[in-house]
């Protein structure tokens, strides 16, 4: 079965964190302040982070 | 897996205090330099953004009254909000309001203008805020940066409320001129330690 995990759009994303509070698994980190980072490895798909972003740019991506 | 909650995570209350603080004193409205000078001083020594990541009250008052308390639409904010255009335009008109605010301040300090016991919301209407007033030991010019930078913590958080309500929760976080800054100097550090290696 196809599996999603998040992705973000790094050249939209304000660092806010936001997503960093929600994520079940503490697989995003925002290095050096300039964009989210999602550890894809770890990624379960949920996305609470996608809902949480305020600036919506964070989706959902089929990897298989 | 719940996340246990740190000591930050009830900063939320002293964003809040801070707001009805400035009802009651306005000078109480110079705390507000913390939020001002610890999210820099946090992006040029350390080059992040943990202000926003994990400190900022006010962010964190956005979620619990958006979230918790079920005050936000919850939906997708505009795409020009979000676009590098609005985001550094809004940093460089609060900007301009901001050095006009410290203008004001300097002309009361120099006796040139009379202390304007007013908040003003939105950069437009003018409230008398005289109630919260009860004189000051220095210079009238301490009581109108109060004034002054009081009404650039209340027309922010009055915008954050509205687009809260409108979009997301913490749609402020997006357009935030405090976030647009450090994260400009966050890059602009990656550059040049980039450039260093």
């Amino acid at each position: 079965m196809a599996k999603k995990k998040a992705a973000v759009s790094i050249r939209e994303c304000v660092a806010c964190g936001c997503c960093i509070k929600v994520c079940p698994r503490n697989t995003i980190t925002v290095p050096n302040g300039i964009h989210a980072v999602i550890n894809r490895e770890l990624c379960i798909g949920c996305g609470k982070c996608v809902k949480e972003c305020p600036a919506s740019i964070i989706s959902l991506e089929v990897t298989e | 897996m719940k996340r246990k909650k740190k000591w930050y995570d009830y900063l939320w209350i002293a964003s809040l205090t801070y707001l009805i603080l400035g009802f009651f004193n306005i000078l109480f409205a110079w705390l507000g330099l913390f939020c001002f000078f610890i999210p820099l001083a946090i992006a040029v020594i350390k080059g992040n953004k943990a202000y926003c990541n994990k400190y900022c009250g006010r962010g964190q008052l956005f979620s619990l009254v958006g979230g918790r308390f079920g005050l936000s639409r919850k939906k997708d904010i505009p795409g020009w909000i979000r676009s590098g255009y609005f985001r550094y335009g809004f940093l460089i008109f609060f900007f301009v309001m901001f050095f006009l605010m410290l203008w004001n301040t300097w002309l009361v300090f120099a006796g040139a203008k009379n202390l304007g016991a007013v908040v003003t919301l939105l950069w437009t209407f003018k409230l008398p805020w005289h109630w919260a007033y009860h004189g000051t030991l220095f210079s009238d010019g301490v009581a109108q940066f109060a004034f002054g930078f009081y009404s650039v913590m209340l027309t922010s958080t009055v915008l954050g409320f509205l687009t809260m309500a409108l979009f997301k929760p913490r749609s402020w976080c997006v357009y935030c001129p405090m976030g647009t800054m450090t994260q400009l100097i966050c890059k602009a550090k990656n550059v040049t330690t980039s450039q260093k290696q």
